[in-house]
């Protein structure tokens, strides 16, 4: 990384703990933020955090890892997340998982290489009356059939 | 018009933020007390009516708008109204409602003319927007095509919509502003009745005489545990602390619930309020709202719905003028089921990985940063307005004899009216699947009801008039939970279901203790193995292993269950229990006759074609990805069993119904 792109982070980072306070409550809120406008928190960044809020690296780390919305590995623009959830699964969550895996030609869990979409499973969240359901990013798409994912898919791209 | 703010904090009264005004709710409603104006009680009384509905000069449009209704397109149906109306020079107004439960048929759509009536639309699509809007505003008459009923009276052109079987048999307590009123707005909120309860609670109640009123009225916590809520309240009320904290759990995570979703986006004052009087009962001043990263639009409301309350003067310093005080603020979970656990939320909110941690203590002695904290679930807090307004005896009329109120429930699976319901305590299943629920779609059979998420249990037909309440489901060996009722029919596999269960429960374990870490995916291991051919034809190990693990599954059942540290892995093998209980035949089958009759678990399918029903179309021979289908043309085919991968694809393709798989 280069040093003013390392300065820029640590700038950033700063920022945000003025925003949301140096206290271990913060934390979450901190890495949520970051999560929220990089799709990831790196590595450095984690380091940063840990030093501001004057905790061990590694404690940050172990809070990133241990939270399915927050993530130290780099994502995709949009996160794609399928529910794989009991309603959804009764429905048919199988058929759209496998045409949305087709069309952008990745498998759960991977990201494109273009760096666009990240596919996740996730749990059921809520719209299981109208399922199979996924989130793209904020927004929620339900009364999926494969053919109407990949639409969805398509409309994004 | 004026808000209720600008009309009743008037200067000349005095009334300010910092010098509050103690009647301001009465006020709202009943008209100034201290007013010298008479025409600002004619306003008021003017608002009261145009914010319930009662008196406005233009056609109101409700729009159902939770994430519900927008999933199903209620968006796109708005941008149309918007675009007919200025068309046609209508005018109109637009009002985004939050949902009314009947999820099966949104988007929904209510008109209510300046003299009319509200008429209830469903599945109301772009195309139908037009004809909607000549018809009711232009006609003024009923769009019958899509007419779900009348809030009015019944007639012979349109029923109530009290008469709707889905309706008639439910009783709203905590959803009964939901999908009525807009969810947005404080003003509607307090026109409906809202902050009574908080009014009565600050003006003429002491602390202990709430507590004691919850206690009485029987409210149990509606999270899962069934927990006495006054009880709860009482310990922490005793507690010596300078500083206590109320927390709403709202991280509703089971599979199939979304009652609390429903709750926060269409009614969130009602939230607010019961946590208010719940923070006023113990002496709380700062509580937090824990609500899951997946409910975007709940968390947009209710942040918008605490910063109304703060302009408001209903959150903040000296409330009403009572001395009390409140913070409230929104914590986003992070997507960890276990964070729904009390004292993990706890940490969560800590900022600590999600990890509960033992009790005793109980959070209510030493909770958030050791202090007395009580944490109460979404619908709990929402029962509590009401109760303090109406009174104790007036709720604990209501349910059975241990179980008082009402619950809802969120209906999905393989049922005609998916939504959300909520019933008096005590109906039976048989009410809620069949009267409520409109049964089990396509002519199939209904098989099983899985109630109370992953720490329930599956329920059979025998035991289908088994009364809804803490107690009753007990006994039958699953859990009120929070409130999920996931219908299966009989395409369910109840192996495939409890496989389905067990794989969530070890995602989801955190960690921490070894019996619920090891111990549930080792149970996994056991019932994936039920319906898996790892070899062509299984050999003989591979059977020994499988009877071996069936041997130990209950042992294996009864450690986790007694020596889990939390109620994630003390229930997590209710599920499989709870299936072999009922449905040990299905086991059974798939054990000794390797054979699944629901068709769900793919390696003991055998998929067959009828020589008598083939045409020899070829369709299957060209769809199937393998090349197993074998025949000539106008002859019947065949498939070659040990080439099949049992993609499924002959059977959809096949025109005449020749193949089958069971
Ligand atoms: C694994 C696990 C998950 C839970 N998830 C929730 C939840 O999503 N929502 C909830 O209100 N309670 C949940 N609970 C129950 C809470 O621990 C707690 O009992 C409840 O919030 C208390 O509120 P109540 O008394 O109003 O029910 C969960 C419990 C466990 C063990
Ligand atoms: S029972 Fe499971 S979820 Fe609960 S503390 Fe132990 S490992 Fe964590
Ligand atoms: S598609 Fe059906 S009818 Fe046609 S060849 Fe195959 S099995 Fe026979
Ligand atoms: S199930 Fe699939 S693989 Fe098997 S015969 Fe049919 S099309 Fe071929
Ligand atoms: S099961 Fe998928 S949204 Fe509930
Ligand atoms: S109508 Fe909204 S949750 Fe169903």
């Amino acid at each position: 990384m280069l040093i003013s792109e390392k300065q820029a982070l640590t700038e950033r980072v700063g920022m945000l703990v003025q925003k949301y306070g140096n206290s271990r409550s913060a934390l979450i809120p901190i890495l949520q933020d970051i999560q929220y406008n990089f799709k990831y928190v790196s590595d450095f960044e984690q380091q940063e955090v840990a030093r501001l809020l004057d905790i061990h690296p590694v404690e940050v780390y172990s809070v990133v890892s241990f939270y399915s919305f927050l993530s130290p590995n780099i994502r995709g623009k949009y996160i794609v997340r399928l529910c794989q959830t009991i309603s959804c699964e009764l429905s048919g969550k199988e058929k759209v998982a496998k045409a949305i895996e087709r069309e952008l030609g990745i498998k759960f869990g991977e990201t494109t290489k273009d760096k666009k979409f990240t596919l996740e499973y996730t749990n059921c969240m809520g719209m299981c009356d109208q399922s199979p359901a996924m989130m793209i990013n904020e927004k929620v798409y339900a009364n999926l059939t494969p053919e109407k994912a990949v639409q969805i898919l398509k409309e994004v791209k | 018009m004026k808000s209720f703010f600008e009309l009743i904090y008037c200067k000349e009264c005095g009334h300010s933020l910092e010098n509050p005004y103690p009647e301001f709710i009465t006020c709202c409603t009943k008209g100034t007390l201290c007013h010298h104006d008479k025409n600002v009680d004619k306003e008021i009384e003017e608002y009261n009516k145009k914010l319930t509905y009662q008196k406005h000069n233009k056609p109101v449009i409700f729009i159902g708008m939770g994430t519900c209704g927008l999933a199903s397109g209620a968006g796109k149906v708005k941008v149309e109204i918007e675009n007919v109306l200025k068309e046609q020079k209508i005018k109109a107004d637009i009002v985004s409602v939050g949902c009314i439960g009947y999820c099966a048929k949104e988007p929904i759509v209510d008109i209510k003319l300046p003299d009319g009536d509200r008429v209830s639309y469903c599945e109301v699509t772009p195309k139908d927007v037009k004809e909607l809007i000549d018809t009711t505003i232009n006609k003024k008459g009923i769009y019958k095509k899509k007419v779900l009923g009348t809030f009015g009276e019944g007639n012979e052109e349109v029923t109530s919509i009290h008469d709707n079987p889905f309706f008639k048999y439910q009783k709203k307590i905590v959803l009964q502003n939901c999908g009525i009123i807009n969810p947005e707005s404080i003003d509607e909120y307090i026109a409906h009745g809202g902050f009574k309860g908080l009014d009565k609670a600050l003006r003429l109640m002491k602390p202990a005489e709430v507590v004691d009123e919850i206690l009485r009225s029987g409210l149990r916590g509606r999270g899962g545990g069934g927990f006495l809520t006054g009880k709860k309240w009482e310990f922490a009320l005793q507690q010596e602390s300078e500083q206590k904290y109320v927390i709403c759990n709202a991280d509703e995570g089971d599979p199939g619930a979304f009652m609390d979703r429903s709750v926060l986006e269409s009614d969130p004052y009602k939230l607010v309020e019961g946590m208010a009087i719940a923070a006023y009962a113990i002496g709380a001043s700062a509580g937090y709202i824990y609500c899951r990263a997946e409910y975007p639009l709940a968390i947009e409301r209710i942040n918008n719905t605490i910063n109304k309350c703060k302009e408001y003067g209903l959150l903040g310093k000296n409330i009403l003028g009572s001395g009390f005080n409140l913070e409230l603020k929104v914590k986003k979970g992070a997507g960890a089921f276990v964070c729904g656990e009390e004292t993990a939320l706890i940490a969560s909110i800590e900022g600590e990985r999600g990890m509960p941690r033992p009790r005793p203590p109980y959070p209510a002695v030493s909770g958030l940063w050791g202090k007395p904290t009580i944490i109460n679930n979404v619908e709990t807090l929402a029962n509590i307005a009401s109760i303090i307004v109406k009174g104790a005896d007036w709720f604990a009329s209501v349910g059975t004899e241990k179980s008082k109120g009402t619950k809802v429930f969120a209906l999905s699976g393989k049922i005609a009216n998916s939504g959300l319901i909520e019933v008096p305590m005590g109906v039976t299943l048989n009410d809620v699947i069949f009267k409520i629920g409109g049964g089990i779609p396509n002519g199939k059979k209904f098989k099983a009801v899985q109630i109370g998420g992953p720490s329930g249990g599956c329920l059979p037909e025998s035991v289908i008039e088994t009364s809804v309440d803490y107690e009753s489901l007990r006994e039958v060996g699953a859990m009120m939970g929070s409130g999920g009722f996931v219908v299966m029919d009989e395409d369910t596999c109840m192996v495939d279901v409890a496989r389905y269960f067990m794989t969530f429960i070890q995602n989801e374990s955190c960690g921490k203790c070894v019996p619920c870490r090891e111990g549930t995916k080792r149970m996994l291991e056991i019932i994936e193995r039920i319906p898996k051919k790892y070899q062509k034809d299984g050999n003989k190990l591979e059977q020994f292993q499988r009877f071996k693990g069936i041997i130990h599954l209950r042992r294996l059942a009864e450690v986790i269950q007694n020596t889990s540290l939390c109620g994630l892995g003390q229930s997590a093998p209710n599920p499989v229990l709870s299936g072999l209980k009922y449905f040990r035949h299905e086991y059974e089958e798939h054990l000794y006759e390797r054979k699944c009759s629901a068709g769900v678990c793919k390696d003991l399918l055998v998929y067959k074609i009828d020589p008598k029903a083939c045409t020899g179309c070829t369709v299957c021979a060209k769809k199937c990805p393998v090349e197993a289908i074998v025949g000539e043309k106008k002859h019947p085919h065949h498939i070659i069993v040990d080439k099949c991968i049992k993609c499924g694809l002959c059977y959809e393709n096949c025109k005449f119904n020749a193949i089958s798989f069971k």
